[in-house]
């Protein structure tokens, strides 16, 4: 929305699917396909603004059934930082945990409750086990969340590392897709 | 007696008879209380019970009712780790006395989750149901390149070779350590079975493993048939 917003898209209509569903992925598909059943008839051209997801391709089948692109990449944090950036913070650990401004936000909802951190304090130890730093990927640069990614960071016993990186390739790719439909009606789940 | 005060009352597991007390290792597994387990895995242990008898009744029988709950949607990922933490916890008990006591392996698996991925939790979670069920396992981490594969493979010889993944990005080298084993000739000579949160069926047929597994209880299953089709062939 902050990419529509910025660029002044103006014939663009935005929905979405809980951001929840990220902890359960194999139920993004089943979500965006209802979302689609809804919407899809209603508009000229329809883009997906995800990555796979975690869904192991099953994304992918439901949106070629009714012929919908997706942002290329695995997950948001490839598409904003970049894949080549990315790979490379991967490559020099492979022990990190990601947060973007969404994930910062809600951290204290989406992991700390979502994953059931705060009900057995103890998972954070089993699941972060080999997770060596948190590295935050910063859309709209916010004091307020610097300061939420570096307490997550603090809750999970990581180091704390913080990348501006703008919306990246998702603002280069949907940019490229409005452009392409200029005089038609755009719309994505987020 | 309020129910509050019932509640409050500290529950002496020691004064339960065996059937109660089992009853309630069912329950204590199943709420993740890791000190009961070891307490009532004592006791059990204290009036004769054979080792393997207490992990088979005991402890693989709770974690049954665990493995079908989380099946039927009805436990989460948190409460599953839970309950095998606390299963953890009575094997560390068992362990060495079923060493000692020579109980047969019913097969042998290696297991480790591939290479470019740190997650565990699933394969860990396969690991100690596995050898719950009697399977001898030699868990070989995360990360692993095929190369550690194929050493493991070769120094263990297992019955099954258990690959683990939780990224969509790193799944596909499961592709890569199966091609490996196809072209070095020694496939056949392992059952593959796969897993993690962005697999299904379909990609475990697409790389060529035997079969994949939804979770620990399906793997433990899997494993079993698989091994007696392929020693009765």
């Amino acid at each position: 929305m902050a990419v529509a917003k910025s660029n002044g898209w103006q014939h663009l209509k935005v929905t979405q699917i809980p951001a929840e569903l990220h902890n359960r992925p194999d139920q993004i598909p089943a979500a965006v396909e209802k979302r689609l059943q809804a919407y899809a008839a209603d508009y000229d051209h329809v883009f997906a603004a995800f990555g796979d997801c975690g869904t192991g391709g099953r994304l992918d089948k439901v949106l070629d059934k009714y012929g919908i692109q997706r942002l290329s990449g695995a997950h948001c944090y490839e598409f904003f930082s970049g894949s080549d950036n990315f790979a490379a913070m991967a490559e020099q650990e492979l022990g990190t945990f990601y947060l973007t401004d969404y994930l910062a936000k809600h951290f204290e909802q989406l992991i700390m409750e979502g994953m059931g951190l705060n009900k057995h304090p103890k998972l954070i130890e089993l699941m972060f086990a080999h997770y060596k730093k948190l590295v935050y990927l910063v859309q709209d640069p916010d004091r307020q969340l610097d300061h939420f990614a570096e307490a997550a960071a603090d809750k999970l016993g990581l180091e704390y590392e913080r990348v501006e990186t703008g919306y990246g390739q998702m603002a280069q790719e949907l940019s490229t897709h409005y452009s392409n439909y200029t005089e038609q009606v755009i719309k994505w789940p987020t | 007696m309020t129910d509050e005060n019932y509640d409050d009352e500290e529950l002496d597991l020691s004064t339960l008879p065996d059937e109660e007390l089992v009853e309630q290792m069912y329950d204590d597994l199943y709420n993740g209380l890791a000190e009961e387990i070891v307490e009532g895995t004592n006791i059990l242990l204290e009036r004769g019970w054979s080792p393997s008898r207490v992990l088979n009744e005991a402890l693989v029988a709770g974690m049954a009712i665990v493995g079908v709950d989380f099946r039927d949607g009805i436990l989460f990922v948190p409460e599953v780790l839970s309950a095998a933490n606390a299963m953890k916890g009575g094997m560390g008990i068992l362990r060495p006395l079923l060493a000692e006591t020579g109980a047969e392996s019913v097969g042998k698996m290696v297991i480790g989750t591939v290479k470019g991925d740190i997650h565990d939790i699933g394969k860990n979670l396969v690991a100690m149901m596995m050898e719950g069920a009697g399977f001898e396992v030699i868990d070989i981490g995360i990360n692993i390149p095929v190369e550690t594969y194929l050493e493991a493979l070769e120094e263990h010889q297992p019955d099954v070779l258990g690959m683990s993944a939780l990224l969509t990005t790193t799944m596909p080298y499961m592709k890569v350590v199966i091609d490996t084993l196809k072209e070095q000739g020694i496939r056949d000579d392992f059952l593959v079975l796969v897993g993690g949160a962005p697999l299904n069926e379909e990609f475990g047929e697409a790389v060529g493993a035997d079969a994949y597994c939804r979770d620990a209880a399906v793997a433990v299953e899997t494993a079993k048939k698989l091994i007696a089709e392929k020693r009765a062939a």
